[in-house]
């Protein structure tokens, strides 16, 4: 079964001021089914986040449809954007943007505030997510006294709580060393291969992009049809370790 | 569901210094707007005690103050003798002819010396009010005796109990300490009528009669048929209604205490501004996370206006602590009615208090909504890029 979780046509965002004009997407066909995890790959100002920022309806497009988990994102308000979102995205920064005077159990309950959950069950729901990515341990710490490997994986926590169809990561690992880099993308293909969980992650790194089951690359602002990459990421490839 | 409060609150402690200062402002506003209700409440109190239901004051027709006023014996026996005054055990109507004066004691906290109220009256006209000897006895008829308010025998070393005070025509022995609950009574001085009137040389320049009727219905009709005797001419009131007058004399220290408190209320909003608007400035990319997760704009909105009520309830508190050791200090205030000290207490009532918070919730209010504003319209993105 391919049911389409992300389905864009002709998705354009350009940005626009007095003294510039950028587009940042242009064009963009991008489907993504459920139980994909996919990649999106590119140099820095490829439009990579751009890309990642629209489908989770953080930006609204310029021009272009785009549909996320059978829903017209053009069409929402932006009360019932932020109901959406809490409903049915989980959302990785590449800084982790915890609340920094909230513990990680409280971290991870924040979303949960907003659905009907009673406090004694989104306590039980924070803790079995901190659990499930081995924090288990470490519900009261604050994330100063966490590793950053820790701090993103109480974000992971905080993404999933929420049980959402679809989790969106924007260079998970980019502030991790290469160790608890492993941990995140080991978590995150669990998460897509046993949860089932649809993830699109935007990276840098063809290491991170291996854990995933498909690889878009953009270039420019343009969304490079599958299986095409630039011509010096494959030359990057060639030699893994050596990227920036 | 929304923010929870102990965001506020943490971010509140995380960031003592100018939690501390910026509440410190909002106290200080907050103790100076109740120490102001304090004292008009305790003036308040002080005249809303004095004055019995049943009892009409009279003075001469167009005086405002019984200092300013002046009856005749005439008068007063042709007032004694009306339809309606209500008469003693004995048989005696209850009607008091008083003379008032203004006399000087000197003063331990005023080298000029203080003015203090003297009465001269009837024995009926201290049997017409709720008092009680506190110390010592009444005085006599025909002696050279007074009794001091206890409100005088607290402030004035010289007007205790055994000590002469030296007015009129000469020496005075202080007999007794009288107690008039929380009324006026307390700030003044009584002796005996005919005494006090012939040294001041008033023996007929008195100045009010105090009378009570049967009951306090038939207060309005014997106040008109006073008031309508052209022979008589006088001014009749209710003896409450003189005394609520008096607590005007609270009202351009009142005022004074209004106004600078709303001046001051002006600097503490700007500086429950301006520390909101830094938290916002600092916390933008926690706003933006937060939108992200699912809070709406609605939301950011409360949580910071509801991080600048927290703060400023807290000054709030502070300033209600700050004032609450005034409460039933003694203070005197000049009367501009009387032209003597009145004493009375500060008086920091709950409701008071409740006043204060409210006014500092008030001020966190007017501080937090632009801050709270600006971080309700950041578009999520802008404020995940800021730092
Ligand atoms: N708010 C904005 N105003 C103007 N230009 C913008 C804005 N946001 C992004 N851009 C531009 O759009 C282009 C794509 O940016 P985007 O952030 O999507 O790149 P990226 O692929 O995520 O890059 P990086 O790997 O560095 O994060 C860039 O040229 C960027 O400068
Ligand atoms: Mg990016």
């Amino acid at each position: 079964m391919s049911e389409a979780v992300i389905e864009t046509t002709k998705l354009t965002k350009e940005f626009i001021r007095d003294e510039f004009h950028v587009v940042a997407l242009k064009d963009a066909d991008l489907t993504v089914n459920r139980g994909d995890f996919v990649a999106l790959m590119g140099p820095s100002g490829s439009g990579k986040s751009t890309l990642l920022h629209l489908i989770a309806a953080m930006d609204r497009p310029s021009s272009g449809e785009i549909r996320v988990l059978g829903q017209d994102l053009r069409a929402l308000t932006d009360r019932a954007i932020a109901h959406w979102r809490n409903a049915h995205i989980g959302f990785i920064f590449q800084s982790f943007n915890l609340l920094p005077v909230l513990s990680a159990l409280e971290n991870v309950e924040l979303p949960l505030k907003l659905t009907n959950l009673k406090g004694a069950e989104r306590m039980e729901h924070a803790a079995t997510a901190l659990k499930l990515v081995g924090l288990g341990d470490r519900l009261g710490h604050y994330p100063r006294q966490l590793s950053g490997g820790q701090e993103q994986r109480v974000a992971i926590a905080r993404a999933i709580v929420t049980d959402p169809d679809l989790i969106l990561a924007d260079e998970p690992t980019g502030n991790l060393d290469a160790a608890s880099a492993t941990d995140v993308l080991t978590m995150l293909a669990r998460l897509n291969k046993e949860f089932g969980k649809t993830i699109v992650m935007v990276t840098h790194d063809p290491h991170a992009a291996s854990f995933a089951t498909r690889v878009r690359h953009l270039e420019k602002g343009l969304l490079l049809p599958e299986g095409q990459a630039p011509e010096e990421w494959n030359a990057a490839a060639a030699h893994p370790g050596s990227e920036g | 569901m929304a923010i929870p409060a102990s965001y506020n609150l943490r971010n509140l402690m995380v960031r003592k210094t100018t939690t501390v200062m910026t509440a410190l402002g909002i106290a200080l506003t907050v103790a100076v707007l109740l120490s102001v209700l304090a004292l008009v409440a305790g003036l308040r109190q002080a005249f809303a005690s004095s004055g019995d239901p049943r009892q009409i004051l009279v003075m001469r027709k167009g005086s405002t103050a019984e200092l300013n006023s002046g009856v005749t014996r005439d008068v007063y026996q042709s007032l004694k003798f009306m339809r309606g005054i209500a008469r003693d055990a004995a048989g005696q109507q209850m009607a008091s002819l008083e003379m008032v004066t203004v006399i000087n004691l000197p003063s331990v906290d005023s080298p000029a010396g203080m003015n203090v109220t003297l009465r001269g009256l009837l024995p009926v006209g201290i049997a017409m009010r709720p008092l009680k000897i506190q110390q010592g006895r009444w005085f006599q008829t025909g002696r050279r005796e007074v009794v001091v308010g206890k409100s005088i025998a607290k402030r004035y070393p010289g007007a205790r109990m055994g000590q002469q005070l030296r007015f009129g025509k000469g020496n005075w022995e202080v007999v007794g300490v009288m107690d008039g609950g929380e009324s006026s009574v307390n700030s003044e001085i009584f002796g005996d009528l005919g005494q006090i009137s012939s040294d001041f040389n008033r023996q007929d320049g008195l100045s009010s009669v105090l009378v009570r009727a049967v009951d306090a219905a038939a207060v309005p009709a014997l106040i008109h048929s006073m008031n309508d005797d052209r022979r008589l001419n006088v001014t009749a009131e209710k003896e409450q209604a003189y005394f609520d007058a008096q607590t005007s004399s609270g009202a351009p220290l009142q005022f004074l205490g209004i106004f600078v408190s709303v001046i001051m209320a002006v600097g503490s909003s700007f500086a429950a501004m301006n520390t909101m608007y830094a938290a916002v400035a600092r916390r933008s990319k926690e706003i933006g996370t937060l939108r992200v997760l699912g809070f709406s704009r609605g939301s950011i909105m409360v949580s910071f206006l509801m991080e600048s009520l927290l703060l400023s309830a807290l000054g709030g508190l502070i300033g209600c602590v700050l004032v609450l050791p005034l409460n039933n200090v003694t203070t005197g205030i000049g009367s501009f009615v009387t032209f003597s000290e009145i004493a009375f207490n500060f008086r920091v009532t709950p409701a008071i208090m409740a006043s204060g918070i409210a006014f500092a919730l008030f001020m966190g209010a007017a501080g937090g909504l632009f801050p709270a504003r600006m971080a309700a319209k950041k578009e999520i993105l802008t404020a995940l890029r800021e730092i």
